[in-house]
């Protein structure tokens, strides 16, 4: 049973802000957070006074096992310059600072705190390949770590399950990949902002300079379909249907609503939130779905009185192309089965009726595990105060927009629904 | 003599004896394989030891080319991925195993719904030895 939630009082964001999302040798999470912040601090219209933040809510996953430190909610107050307010890290795998959002919004919404910074940072790309997989690997389920699954063996798995219900097949996930990398390449702050078109234009151009056989791809999906240009990793997921190893942070200033003027006269509110937890492979009834996105979902609409068909844009987590095909149904953009149709048709382009992942997604703006929930937001951020440049959807009246976030394989899920007023 | 404990522990020792075990609720009868403690349908905690037949079909998979250093041990890689998938037993539950028996390099001829056969891999030697769950085409 899921009962009707409420918020004690009204919860608004005020800035938002992220560093480049990429893999950086010489910056690492302190200087990749600060530059997050001071991004953030700019945003804020009317200004803010860092004193006036009473606490931080962190998101981090992995810092413990890649950098051999953790408790980052100290190390970043004192970066910040706003110790002894407390600092509180948060944990849910890639949906770490989603779960900073969340404990942000109750913090306020019970009246204890009116000026919360909520925020995500990791650092994962001072480590190999292998080691990073080993990591992300601790928020998989123990069973299938065992039988030798790995993340992208996962949604691999879920993606043939899908398949065979459904009918559709690589060639429609090719669809996500084009459109996430079109949209990047408008995203200055994205891992890999260009398009597949300006990978297989360098590509030929470097194969002419050093006198090598020239690729004749026709288009992009036959790119895609190459399989020395796109590699499996674990089949049917190839090397551009996974998001990147990344480094990167992001936050967001929450206020409480009735203060929310002092400090921009544009500011969102947070209408909705939901949060869902999910079972391993083994115990789901149908792969095709996530259960912990469904009840999120179903929370954030309930506490906003909104429908699915009343949210205009939204970031979902797209760690893998056939993510971003599920969750679209799961949020009820689309009909279980008819994800991948919406895509093809453009539905979720920039310039479609519902776009999805204007950013580029996990997929190309990049994905610092914990700081991809607040970098979510970010973009709806911008989006929804028509100041996403290159980017920004051409849809009039642009009030309503949400993030989706995923931790693990679907072990825990969050819904975040924005409105401008 | 006492009852092993429902637990991950048990699971695996269960597996070197080339045994695929679960556990079921004898409140409500559901079965669980991974066992668990407590009944996820109707919380009783009062649970049997039962033994699977090793049958069952091939529900969703993966040919896995980058894989922890574990499988690689084991002399895959990119060009020889392994396989690892969700299988569906005859008892109406489902486990993840490692396919056994089919081509990783070839997934177009790998299909769901394939029936298998319960097969255990027994790697490594003396303390440091492990059981991997597999399951093979019948």
């Amino acid at each position: 049973m899921q009962r009707r939630r409420k918020l004690g009082r009204g919860v608004a964001v005020v800035g938002a802000g992220m560093s480049r999302f990429g893999m950086f040798k010489d910056a690492d999470s302190k200087h990749l957070f600060a530059e997050a912040f001071n991004e953030m601090l700019a945003t804020v219209d009317k200004g803010i006074d860092p004193e006036d933040i009473d606490a931080l809510y962190l998101g981090n996953f992995t810092n413990d096992f890649f950098i051999n430190q953790g408790h980052w909610g100290p190390i970043i107050s004192d970066l910040l310059g706003i110790t002894p307010k407390p600092a509180t890290r948060t944990e849910g795998a890639c949906a770490s600072s989603a779960l900073a959002i969340r404990e942000g919004v109750f913090a306020i919404a019970s009246g204890f705190y009116d000026v919360v910074l909520v925020g995500g940072v990791e650092e994962m790309s001072k480590r190999t390949t292998e080691e990073v997989a080993q990591g992300l690997a601790m928020a998989a389920s123990p069973y299938e770590v065992k039988v030798g699954f790995t993340f992208p063996g996962v949604f691999g798995a879920i993606a043939t399950a899908y398949f065979a219900k459904y009918g559709a097949s690589r060639e429609h996930l090719m669809n996500v990949t084009i459109k996430s990398h079109n949209n990047a390449r408008l995203n200055p702050k994205a891992q890999f902002n260009v398009s597949i078109r300006d990978i297989m234009n360098q590509r030929i151009e470097r194969a002419k300079n050093k006198g090598e056989p020239v690729p004749a791809w026709g288009d992009e999906k036959e790119f895609l379909r190459d399989h020395r240009a796109n590699p499996v990793v674990a089949w049917p997921m190839h090397l551009y249907d996974c998001c990147p190893i990344s480094d990167g942070a992001s936050c967001v200033l929450l206020v409480a609503e009735e203060i929310a003027k002092n400090f921009t006269d544009n500011p969102l509110y947070v209408v909705g939130t939901g949060q869902g937890s999910g079972k391993g492979l083994h115990a789901k009834e149908d792969l095709t779905y996530f259960e912990a996105t469904r009840y999120a979902a179903h929370e954030a609409y309930g506490l906003s009185g909104l429908k699915p068909e009343d949210v205009q844009i939204a970031e979902v987590h797209d760690c893998f192309s056939i993510a971003e095909v599920i969750h679209i149904e799961d949020l009820g953009f689309f009909k279980p089965g008819e994800g991948y149709k919406a895509i093809e048709e453009g539905l979720t382009r920039l310039d479609g009726s519902k776009p999805i992942n204007t950013s580029g997604g996990l997929k190309c703006k990049g994905h610092p595990v914990g700081a991809t929930g607040t970098g979510q937001l970010v973009e709806i951020w911008k989006q929804l105060r028509g100041e996403a440049g290159e980017r920004q959807v051409p849809i009039k009246n642009l009030r309503i927009g949400a993030t989706h976030n995923l931790g693990g394989t679907g072990g825990t899920c969050t819904f975040t629904i924005l409105e401008r007023r | 003599m006492e009852v092993m404990p429902f637990n991950d522990i048990s699971y695996e020792r269960f597996l070197k004896e080339d045994k695929l075990m679960g556990s079921r609720c004898q409140k409500c009868n559901a079965l669980f394989v991974p066992p668990r403690s407590i009944c996820i349908k109707c919380h009783g905690t009062e649970m049997e030891w039962v033994e699977m037949k090793g049958k069952g079909k091939l529900v969703a998979f993966t040919c896995i080319a980058i894989g922890p250093p574990f499988m690689m041990k084991e002399g895959y890689d990119r060009q020889h991925p392994y396989v690892s998938g969700v299988v569906d037993l005859d008892e109406g539950v489902r486990v993840v195993a490692r396919i056994d028996g089919v081509d990783g390099s070839k997934p177009e001829t790998i299909k769901i719904g394939t029936p298998l056969q319960v097969e255990f891999l027994h790697r490594g030697e003396a303390d440091s030895s492990k059981t991997f769950l597999a399951f093979k085409p019948l």
